[in-house]
C-alpha cells in the first residue's frame, strides 16, 4: 500500500514537474491575454447573417477536411479531366447528368404538389432525353421549359420542417440537419429507379461501368461548381458560406421572408 | 435616381435570355425583346451612344453588367495558380493555416506577348469576378496577365506585407512591387514578354500609379502603359466618401447589424411574392427594374459591404500584428474558434476608426512628427502629381457618376491627363468594368 502511494506521489511530482519545465520551456506562448480595445460588448445593434450553428466547432474542423480533400483528392482530379476533355465534351456529359438529375426535380416537384413545375419538368426530361439525344442537349430550355431545381430537403423545407443546426458534411460541403436527410432520401430514391431500371443488366462488367458513371458524375458536379475553400482569403469566409447556403436554401423553399417578427 | 434613355436600356433588356425568365417577368422581357428588334434599325444611327443600361450609381454598383452585356470571354485558358513565398520565415498563426503564400492568378500565351500586372480593389482577391473578367479578355487578345489580390485583403496582409498593416500607399506599393518581382521571377523561364503593364481598379487603380512611379527608381519592369480604372485621388476622402453612405440607413453606421437583417428580410418577400425558379441573375434584375431597394438602401447596402471586406483586412492585421485591438492581446485562435463576435466587432469599426486608432499610432511611430493631414494629403495622387503629369504611360478610366470621386477630383483626372482620360456616363463604381465596351477600350489601351 505504501510503496504504491509512495509510487502515485512520484508520479504525481514528476507530472508537476513536467508541467512546469514545459511552461518554461514555451513561456512565449503563454503570455496572459489581454482584453481587446473593441469587443462585444460595445455594441448596440442586432446580430446579422445568423444561422442556428450549434456544432460550429465540429463544422469548422469538416470545412477545413473538405479543403484538403478539395485540395488533395477531388481538385486534382477534376482539373485532369478538364485538361484531357475538350470543352464541348465537358458540356454535354454536364447536360447528361443534369438531366438525370431532372428525376430528383421531377419527383420533389410533386411531392410539392406543384402541377405546372412537375410538368415542366417533366417536359423538359421527355425533350431532352430524346430530341436531346439523350440529355446531351437541352433543346427545352429553348422552348421555354426552364430548370426547376428541387430537393427533398426543399421539400422537406416547403412542408414548414425547420432547416435545423447548419452541418458541414464530409466532402458535400454545406448542409444542414434537414437538407442532409433530404439528400439521404434522394439518393434512395434515385438508386431505388435505377435499381428497378437497372440500365447495364447483364453486362460483364456491370459493376465497373456504375463505379465509373458514379465517379464521373462526382466529377462532373465538382466541375460545375466553382467555389473553392477559402479561396476568397476572407477571415470571415465560414460565416459568408454559411449564410448564403443557408439563406438561399430558406428562400427558395418560401420559409424566408413570411414571418413579420422576424423582421424586428 | 435619374432614368436611362429608353432605347438602349429596352434593347440591353431585350437580350435577357428569355427562356430561363419566369412568370411576369418572362412576359415583361418578351415585349423588350420586340421592342428590341423594332428598335435594331436604330442603333445604327445612335452607335455612339454609350450602351450600359443601369443609369443610377448605387444600382450599377450593387448589379454590375448584366451577363448579356458582356463580351464573349474564353472559357478554356492556359492558366497557373502561383503561390508566391515572399516571407519564408514568417509564421502564421493556427487559424491562417490554409494561406501558404501570396495567391497570384497566370495566365500565359505560347508566344512573346506583353504582360500585364492587375491589382484588384479593396477587399478582393487575385479571383475577385472583375479581376477574372480583365484577366480573361486581356488574354483572349494575346496578353501574358498576371492577377494580384488587393493589400487589404486578408492574404496579402498574412503572406504579402512586409509591415501586416495595410493603409500605408507608399509601403502597400513596396509590397506590390516587391510581390510583382517573385512572381516574375517564377515565370520568367516559362514566357516571352515584349513589354511590361500594369493596371488595377479602384484603390488597386490608386495604387497602380504609385507601383508606376517606384518603378521609374528600381526599373525592373519599365512599364509601358499603366491603365487606372476607377481610381480613388484622395483614398481617405474615398474611403471616407464609402462611409458616408452608412449615414443614409435609420439609425447610422451603429446599426448596420439591423438595417442588414431588414434588407434580408426585404429581399425574401420579393421573392416569395414573385413566380421565381431560384435566385439567379433573373432574380437580381428585378430586384433593381422593381425598385425593391430605394436609393437610400442601395447606399446603405454598398457602405454595408465595404465594411464587411474592411472587417476582414482589420481582423487579419490584428490577429498578425497581436495588437489587440479587436481580439485579445496574446490569444492564440485554433481552427475550430468561433469567430463570430470579432466579425460583429470588426464590421462595427468604420475605416475612420481604423485609420485613427490603429494606423495613425503604427505610421506616426515609424515617422515621428508625420501629423494626421499630413498623412492624409501623402495617400493621394496629387502627391506624385509631378510624376503623373511628366509620364505619357498612363491612362484613366472612370465614370462621372461614380460616387467615389467628387466633381473636383474628377476635373483633376481630366485636367492631369487630358486624353488619356476617358469617361463614361454612367456605371457607378466599377459596375460598367465588365460591360463590352470598356472591357474592349481596356484592351485596346496596352495594344
Amino acid at each position: 500500500m505504501r510503496i504504491i502511494r509512495i509510487k502515485c506521489r512520484a508520479i504525481l511530482i514528476a507530472c508537476v514537474v513536467a508541467t512546469l519545465t514545459a511552461c518554461a520551456g514555451s513561456g512565449a506562448n503563454i503570455r496572459s491575454e489581454i482584453p481587446p480595445r473593441h469587443s462585444i460588448s460595445e455594441l448596440r445593434d442586432e446580430p446579422f447573417a445568423v444561422v442556428y450553428d450549434p456544432w460550429e466547432g465540429f463544422n469548422r474542423h469538416m470545412y477545413k477536411f473538405d479543403f484538403y480533400f478539395d485540395k488533395y483528392l477531388f481538385l486534382p482530379a477534376v482539373r485532369g479531366y478538364e485538361f484531357v476533355t475538350p470543352v464541348f465534351l465537358q458540356d454535354r456529359i454536364s447536360n447528361f447528368y443534369n438531366n438525370l438529375a431532372e428525376v430528383r426535380n421531377f419527383t420533389n416537384n410533386v411531392f410539392q404538389l406543384k402541377g405546372k413545375e412537375s410538368a415542366k419538368t417533366l417536359g423538359r426530361f421527355l425533350t431532352n432525353s430524346t430530341i436531346g439525344l439523350g440529355g446531351l442537349f437541352d433543346p427545352a430550355s429553348k422552348l421555354g421549359l426552364e430548370r426547376s431545381y428541387q430537393d427533398f430537403g426543399k421539400t422537406l423545407g416547403y412542408w414548414g420542417v425547420d432547416s435545423g443546426p447548419y452541418l458541414v458534411l464530409p466532402i458535400f460541403g454545406p448542409s444542414s440537419v434537414r437538407d442532409t436527410g433530404g439528400l439521404m432520401v434522394d439518393s434512395g430514391i434515385t438508386y431505388g429507379i435505377y435499381t428497378l431500371v437497372d440500365p447495364f443488366r447483364g453486362a460483364d462488367n456491370e459493376f465497373a461501368i456504375t463505379a465509373g458513371l458514379e465517379t464521373l458524375n462526382a466529377i462532373d458536379t465538382r466541375h460545375q461548381q466553382s467555389f473553392r475553400y477559402y479561396e476568397s482569403g476572407f477571415p470571415f469566409e465560414y460565416y459568408m458560406v454559411r449564410f448564403i447556403y443557408h439563406e438561399k436554401r430558406e428562400i427558395e423553399s418560401g420559409k424566408a421572408g413570411k414571418d413579420k417578427a422576424n423582421q424586428q | 435616381m435619374q432614368r436611362s434613355n429608353p432605347a438602349p436600356r429596352l434593347q440591353s433588356a431585350g437580350q435577357l435570355p428569355a427562356d430561363r425568365a419566369p412568370g411576369t417577368f418572362a412576359r415583361l422581357v418578351g415585349v423588350f425583346m420586340l421592342a428590341g428588334l423594332l428598335l435594331t434599325p436604330l442603333q445604327l444611327w445612335a452607335a455612339e451612344e454609350y450602351g450600359y443600361p443601369i443609369a443610377g450609381a448605387y444600382d450599377a454598383t450593387i448589379l454590375g453588367t448584366p451577363a448579356n452585356l458582356r463580351p464573349p470571354l474564353p472559357t478554356k485558358m492556359r492558366v497557373r495558380n502561383l503561390v508566391l513565398d515572399i516571407f519564408p520565415d514568417r509564421d502564421r498563426p493556427p487559424i491562417f493555416f490554409y494561406d501558404d503564400g501570396l495567391r497570384c492568378t497566370f495566365a500565359y500565351q505560347k508566344h512573346p506577348a506583353p504582360l500585364v500586372f492587375l491589382i484588384a480593389g479593396t477587399g478582393a482577391s487575385d479571383r475577385a469576378a472583375v479581376q477574372i473578367s480583365m484577366l480573361k479578355a486581356l488574354y483572349q487578345a494575346g496578353f501574358h496577365v498576371i492577377t494580384l489580390p488587393s493589400p487589404t485583403n486578408a492574404n496579402f496582409v498574412i503572406s504579402g506585407s512586409r509591415s501586416r498593416v495595410p493603409g500605408d500607399l507608399y509601403q502597400d506599393s513596396e509590397d506590390l512591387y516587391r510581390a510583382m518581382e517573385v512572381a516574375w521571377s517564377k515565370v520568367k523561364g516559362d514566357i516571352e514578354v515584349t513589354s511590361f503593364n500594369l493596371s488595377g481598379y479602384s484603390l488597386g487603380g490608386t495604387e497602380a500609379a504609385f507601383v508606376a512611379r517606384l518603378d521609374r527608381e528600381r526599373k525592373v519592369f519599365n512599364f509601358r502603359k499603366v491603365l487606372m480604372i476607377d481610381p480613388a485621388v484622395s483614398v481617405f476622402h474615398s474611403a471616407s466618401r464609402i462611409e458616408e453612405l452608412l449615414n443614409q440607413i435609420p439609425g447610422g453606421s451603429g446599426k448596420l447589424g439591423a438595417f442588414f437583417n431588414r434588407m434580408l428580410y426585404k429581399f425574401s418577400e420579393f421573392y416569395n411574392y414573385g413566380n421565381f425558379v431560384g435566385i439567379d441573375d433573373n432574380f437580381l434584375y428585378a430586384v433593381y427594374q422593381e425598385k425593391v431597394f430605394s436609393p437610400a438602401e442601395a447606399a446603405g447596402l454598398i457602405g454595408l459591404t465595404f465594411r464587411i471586406n474592411l472587417a476582414g483586412m482589420i481582423f487579419a492585421s490584428d490577429v498578425m500584428t497581436n495588437s489587440g485591438y479587436v481580439v485579445p492581446k496574446n490569444k492564440v485562435l485554433k481552427v475550430g474558434d468561433s469567430l463570430f463576435d470579432y466579425l460583429m466587432v470588426s464590421s462595427h469599426l468604420s475605416f475612420l476608426d481604423y485609420f485613427e486608432e490603429y494606423f495613425l499610432p503604427y505610421y506616426q511611430e515609424i515617422h515621428p512628427g508625420a501629423t494626421r493631414e499630413q498623412v492624409i494629403s501623402y495617400f493621394d495622387l496629387r502627391s506624385i502629381e509631378g510624376y503623373l503629369k511628366s509620364s505619357s504611360q498612363f491612362g484613366v478610366m472612370a465614370n462621372d457618376n461614380d460616387f467615389i470621386l467628387t466633381a473636383e477630383d474628377r476635373d483633376y483626372l481630366k485636367g492631369i491627363f487630358g486624353e488619356r482620360a476617358k469617361f463614361y456616363p454612367r456605371g457607378g463604381h466599377l459596375g460598367n468594368l465588365e460591360y463590352k465596351e470598356n472591357l474592349a477600350y481596356m484592351v485596346d489601351f496596352f495594344k
